[in-house]
């Protein structure tokens, strides 16, 4: 743990641009450890060239984001699976 | 997420750091107790900071209000604190996160702890519960330096007041006697006393700086609180 | 419709005029940028290492014997892709082409290796003649771990996240590979003259 690091629930807004669902409830599989955690708790790191997401239990890189005026880059090989939590029909 | 002007209709000091801004944001969509904003400054030449900050005000209050402490080196907070004035206008993207949240719609118990200016979104929880009377029963266990850093400090004793809301102040470097009140950092112990038997399944609310939030939470599920239970949201190294 | 802040100022700045590249502004400070946890390598288990294409480590140094090596006190500019600049920085480390001295290579690339899983690529005639160190100094301190110490990758002619903190090592390359911030959305090359901050820039 990185005491300058927060949250995934800090990175939301930036996501938000990129996913059409509210992510920070999304369950993540980290591809090294197989650690299962919400993007909320995944230790962020948004004072760099882009926002990085780290698994909390073994600190590799879940989540990319890199974002230019008009283009965004999402790099997620750092999971292997993203479940997502979807609002109730009707 | 569309970024929304918001204007600043009124400011209120809560304490020497921190300041309450009331503010006007036409097409703001509601929120949930517990989220944030990020908020966007931009400067004459162009230049934009951002950042995040814990919405103070209940879901259906008249206006969005943030709850801002500043970090005197910092970039945005204060801007925030001390130089914005009503009319003032910035940006404000949100409302953000649904993990952090509470909305009142179930009985289960309710445990709050914030460390300092983790304290806002703890605070717009307990008063979401007071305005939807929720019978939840809710204890806030708020750590601040000294009675002066105390935020809400007169809104604080109404809502305790409230069936079914608790509030316990610890204070970690007030030196005065004339404080009656507990003193100390929060710990196991004052958990263990002042928080749910885990056997209860309490939902808890950790939030303030990173090293706060990473002890009380591991302090909570040593005690045996389900991980999944406890709730967490890290301001940063000093928690602002 | 912009909305600007009254009075908002933010960190200290001032335009460079022709001095900094195009789209940066000056700064007093010298702002920290993480992608992750400070790595705290102690110096007894830290060293440096040049590895070739083969896979070979063809040099590695401790760090006793790093500090051993001849030293130099480059003063550079440097600028970051987040748009601030720095003139006139002050350093002290090893220049690249002495780690490299005696290594023999056909490789065209190179990958600088760091703790903390984070990696950069750049053509190996970026880090020649006189263009890249690994420092270990800073302003005639020791290089601070939040910086990048014990020692960084210094490249002040590309965007500075080209110049690695906590480097421990040079992988020879016959084919580019792209690393942490190229693979993500940043150019593979990075000038800022040229402003080449993105893919397709």
């Amino acid at each position: 743990m990185n005491p300058a690091s927060l949250d995934g629930n800090a990175a939301a807004g930036d996501l938000a641009d990129v996913f059409a669902f509210d992510v920070t409830t999304a369950i993540v599989t980290c591809a090294t450890c197989h650690h299962t955690q919400a993007v909320a708790t995944l230790h962020a790191y948004l004072q760099a060239p882009g926002t990085v997401l780290r698994c909390s239990s073994c600190d590799a890189v879940q989540i990319r984001l890199v974002r230019a005026a008009q283009r965004a880059w999402l790099d997620l090989r750092g999971i292997n699976m993203l479940e997502v939590q979807l609002p109730p029909e009707g | 997420m569309r970024w929304l002007v918001a204007t600043i209709a009124e400011t209120f000091v809560e304490t020497a750091r921190t300041t309450t801004l009331r503010l006007d944001v036409p097409s703001w969509p509601g929120h949930r107790a517990g989220q944030h904003v990020d908020v966007r400054l931009t400067a004459e030449d162009g230049y934009q900071a951002q950042r995040s900050y814990s919405i103070a005000s209940r879901p259906g209050a008249d206006r969005l209000e943030l709850t801002v402490v500043r970090i005197d080196d910092g970039e945005v907070s204060p801007y925030l604190t001390t130089d914005a004035e009503v009319g003032d206008q910035f940006e404000v993207r949100g409302p953000i996160g649904g993990w952090f949240v509470w909305d009142g719609d179930d009985g289960t118990p309710v445990l709050l702890v914030g460390g300092g200016s983790g304290v806002v979104p703890l605070v717009a929880m307990m008063r979401h519960h007071a305005r939807v009377d929720s019978v939840a029963p809710m204890r806030l266990l708020y750590s601040a330096r000294s009675a002066d850093d105390v935020i809400f400090r007169d809104e604080l004793p109404t809502l305790a007041a409230g069936a079914h809301r608790e509030v316990t102040l610890t204070l970690t470097r007030e030196t005065s006697p004339a404080w009656s009140g507990r003193r100390g950092h929060v710990n196991a112990e004052l958990l263990a006393e002042l928080g749910w038997p885990p056997s209860v399944r309490a939902h808890c609310f950790v939030c303030g700086p990173t090293p706060f939030v990473e002890a009380v939470s591991g302090a909570l599920v040593d005690l045996g609180h389900e991980a999944a239970r406890v709730k967490t949201e890290r301001f940063g190294p000093t928690g602002e | 419709m912009r909305v600007v802040s009254r009075g908002f100022q933010g960190r200290a700045r001032q335009p460079g005029g022709g001095l900094i590249p195009p789209g940066q502004y000056l700064v007093d400070d010298f702002p920290v940028l993480t992608a992750g946890p400070t790595p705290f390598t102690s110096l007894d288990e830290w060293d440096f290492s040049v590895v070739d294409e083969t896979g070979a480590v063809v040099a590695r140094w401790t760090w006793d014997e790093f500090r051993q090596l001849p030293a130099e006190t480059p003063t550079v500019d440097i600028h970051c892709v987040t748009k601030w600049s720095k003139l006139g920085t002050r350093w002290e480390g090893v220049s690249v082409d002495t780690l490299l001295d005696g290594v023999e290579t056909s490789a065209e690339y190179v990958l600088a290796f760091a703790d903390g899983d984070y990696t950069t690529n750049l053509p190996l005639a970026d880090v020649q003649d006189g263009k890249a160190w690994i420092v270990y100094g800073f302003d005639g301190d020791e290089l601070e771990p939040e910086h990048g110490g014990p020692a960084r990758l210094l490249v002040p002619h590309l965007y500075f996240w080209k110049s690695a903190k906590w480097v421990r090592g040079l992988r020879l390359l016959d084919e580019d590979l792209p690393g942490f911030w190229e693979s993500a959305g940043y150019h593979n090359y990075g000038d800022p003259w040229r402003e080449q901050r993105y893919w397709g820039d």
